[in-house]
């Protein structure tokens, strides 16, 4: 048969390489900036851009899907065109991907420093973002497809069945958690509401990790590390069950993000379940990449790109370990809303999103310039240097995680709470500390890779289309009688169906339920809508990304009933379009603030948080007392709200401002009375945030007393 | 327009925890089935694909 002859397109690879490096290094000091600004505010600058709620968002954006996102598209890129052994579909599909993410990179730097979020995690993007990200998807998929339909090898090798399910179930989680409601040109609403809004957030945000941090990285494994090892992986028998096995597990795995919260039970138990089976393909992947090094282990000695590949699948093993264990209902009860969690992401972030993206560049970089690696010696030093930092990042955090939980879990003999919130956060600020220097020393890692990767570059010579042969597949050539699975695994678009099928049911078996029957809900009589001024002040509290210090779900324990007052009802976020129930406390949850502290103690304390609570980490928000509150808006959030099934009487768009203004005047009485010396005017934004903060929780306080909360199942 | 109460009153929700055990066991099934169902050639011969370029 006479071979063809095409070329590989290293260029667009190359691109994608290097926006990986920019973003990364981006990524990581938006990372060292808000770690630092943890335990020493004022490094915020005082700007409402820089302040952690709107950086800390910026860098978990900037880490996913700038500097992990380029990654594995570079890596697909680079793969893909050599497993299917043809150039990729379309050079100008590939150009408008490159170049549409890096757009939407830039779009959401800007939007985020703005304020300008949805408030939910990883999924911050406002809706013109969300829908470029839509579109710039379904190129990266047709470009995909279509290389995969022209391929000259007959089979799909298993990091293709990865691609293939990252990108079916990144489509699939983005579209339905994005469904919102635009209120102008960047601000709207979550269709879903409360506990519906939680379960799909958390659906979405636990297999974000799964197919986009995950899967598409699994898929570079089992190719690069063949490759780098050069030796074929452990067993691919192995490799299939992992793959099948990972993605039908992974999706029913997201309410383990929500134990012991106002989600039914049901619900978290499944989630439970499943997190504990997801152990079996997670080790499953880990073993097999492994012990593909089984016998070779005198070349990780020599090879860097082997190293940071062991490390980044040992890595993997831990956090896949972890995860499960996290997802008990006794462990979880001590790790939830602590640093325990940021150990673990960062186990999974840095060790092995990181450490793979490292291996991929410097194992391609030198082949696509033709060249040799410039110093393997930095590039080690950049791997002990790394390695070290990880260590010295979780291990102090996974320190302060279990001594913070368990002091806010401690009483004394009378029966009182031992230490008061503030306590047990100044005492972890020497690990904050140690955390900072460990994610500085990766950060530094990350430099050398930039400067050998730069006299890696200079020494060779790009390789803009690199030449090779095969021969074209031929139809019907296996005509003899095949078992069926082989056919499956030769056709991409059945697999591709499959795979949203078996992603689809674990998501549909959740959810489906939860919509649909009420009792899952119960509806509280005394839970009223907003006032307008509230949900001004609720859009104040998202913009300025409270919720990534300040849960707002008390959780049935004892510590958090005497604490922070009755445990949170599902009833009671009814009307909450977003949630906010947070991940982390590094202040104090706010689910029952309302009416705890007086307007006046508010407002100062947004002015100077330590000025109020000394040794406070709560950055200052002086902006809000001079920000005037945009009144314009408010019609338009009331009709949306009204979509949405908030029961606003009709007509109440018109004149919601009035009673705004009345509210917000009544509010700057009490503060003046209060305290003659502040001089407050009704127009000022955090009149409307003080209004949210005080209605926080004190619905069902209407409720009769001497009797149980009436749930109405 | 909204999502709460439009099922309320669907029949049989309880079947839904027996099909979601069924789909389970027999993806698991038809999984293992096609995995150890396999030739080692093949799968050998295929497991070398990225080191043919």
């Amino acid at each position: 048969m006479q071979v063809e002859k095409f070329y590989y397109d290293n260029k667009i690879v190359k691109a994608f390489g290097l926006a990986t490096i920019l973003f990364g290094v981006v990524g990581m000091l938006a990372g060292l900036w808000v770690a630092i600004q943890i335990y020493y505010p004022e490094s915020s600058l005082n700007l409402a851009a820089t302040t952690f709620g709107r950086l800390r968002p910026l860098h978990t954006n900037a880490i996913i899907f700038a500097f992990v996102g380029n990654a594995s598209f570079a890596g697909i890129y680079y793969s893909l065109q050599r497993l299917c052994k043809a150039r990729l579909f379309s050079d100008k599909l590939s150009w408008i991907h490159f170049w549409g993410w890096q757009a939407i990179i830039a779009a959401a730097a800007i939007t985020l420093l703005m304020g300008k979020t949805t408030g939910k995690e990883y999924a911050e993007l406002e809706w013109p973002i969300d829908i470029a990200i839509t579109l710039i998807w379904v190129v990266f998929g047709i470009n995909m497809f279509g290389t995969i339909l022209k391929r000259r090898e007959r089979h799909l090798y298993v990091a293709i069945w990865f691609y293939i399910a990252t990108w079916v179930t990144v489509a699939m989680l983005h579209i339905v958690n994005s469904i919102e409601i635009p209120v102008s040109a960047l601000k709207s609403y979550s269709w879903y509401a409360g506990v519906q809004d939680a379960l799909v957030q958390w659906w979405y945000g636990h297999n974000a990790v799964a197919f986009f941090l995950t899967t598409p990285v699994l898929g570079l494994m089992y190719y690069f590390l063949p490759k780098a090892a050069n030796r074929p992986v452990y067993s691919y028998r192995l490799s299939i069950i992992h793959f099948w096995a990972l993605i039908f597990i992974y999706i029913w795995a997201g309410p383990h993000h929500l134990l012991y919260t106002a989600l039914p039970d049901w619900a978290q138990s499944l989630g439970v379940v499943f997190s504990v089976m997801l152990i079996a393909p997670s080790w499953g992947g880990m073993l097999n990449g492994l012990f593909t090094l089984r016998g070779a282990w005198d070349k990780v000695r020599e090879d860097p790109v082997l190293k940071f590949m062991v490390v980044a699948i040992t890595c993997y093993g831990m956090s896949t370990f972890e995860g499960p264990m996290l997802s008990l209902k006794n462990v979880n009860a001590i790790s939830h809303f602590s640093d325990w969690t940021i150990a673990h992401v960062h186990i999974g972030g840095l060790g092995w999103n990181g450490f793979l993206a490292f291996s991929i560049l410097y194992y391609m970089i030198p082949k696509m310039w033709g060249t040799n690696l410039y110093s393997k010696k930095l590039a080690t030093n950049h791997f002990w240097l790394g390695t070290i930092g990880i260590i010295l990042y979780a291990v102090p955090m996974y320190w302060a995680g279990f001594e913070q939980s368990l002091m806010w879990k401690q009483f004394t003999p009378e029966g009182q709470l031992k230490y008061e919130f503030l306590q047990t956060v100044t005492n972890i600020k020497p690990m904050y500390i140690a955390r900072s220097i460990g994610g500085a020393l990766y950060l530094v890692g990350a430099l050398m890779m930039v400067y050998n990767i730069y006299k890696t570059i200079a020494s060779g010579k790009f390789i803009a289309n690199e030449a090779a042969e095969a021969a074209p597949l031929v139809k019907g050539e296996h005509a003899k009688k095949e078992y069926w699975h082989r056919v499956i695994e030769r056709k991409p678009v059945t697999m591709l169906v499959l795979s949203l099928v078996l992603v689809a049911i674990g998501g549909l078996v959740q959810m489906i339920p939860t919509f649909l029957v009420k009792s899952n809900v119960p509806t509280i009589a005394s839970v009223k809508p907003y006032t307008p001024l509230e949900l001004q002040g609720r859009d104040i509290y998202i913009r300025e990304g409270c919720y990534t210090c300040h849960s707002q779900m008390i959780r049935p324990f004892r510590d958090e009933v005497k604490r922070y007052g009755e445990y949170s009802k599902a009833g009671e976020f009814v009307y909450d379009h977003p949630f906010q129930w947070g991940s982390k406390r590094t202040g104090p949850d706010l689910a029952r603030e309302g009416g705890k502290r007086n307007d006046s103690w508010h407002y100062i304390h947004m002015y100077d948080p330590r000025a109020m609570s000394p040794g406070s980490l709560m950055p200052k928000y002086e902006w809000l007392l001079r920000n005037k509150l945009d009144v314009s808006s408010t019609p338009a959030k009331i009709r949306a709200m009204k979509t949405l099934g908030v029961p606003y009487p009709d007509g109440y768009d018109k004149i919601a401002n009035d009673d705004l203004a009345k509210q917000a005047e009544s509010i700057v009485a009490n503060i003046k009375k209060e305290n003659e010396k502040i001089n407050v005017t009704p127009d000022k934004e955090v009149v409307a945030l003080i209004a949210y903060l005080q209605r926080l929780g004190r619905d069902i306080q209407a409720e009769p007393k001497k009797q149980p909360i009436a749930e109405n199942k | 327009m909204k999502f709460i109460n439009y099922l309320e009153k669907v029949s049989n929700v309880g079947i839904m925890g027996i099909v979601s055990l069924l789909i389970f066991v027999l993806f698991f099934t038809v999984m293992l089935t096609w995995v150890f169902r396999t030739k080692k050639k093949d799968l050998q011969e295929i497991s070398r694909i990225p080191l043919d370029n």
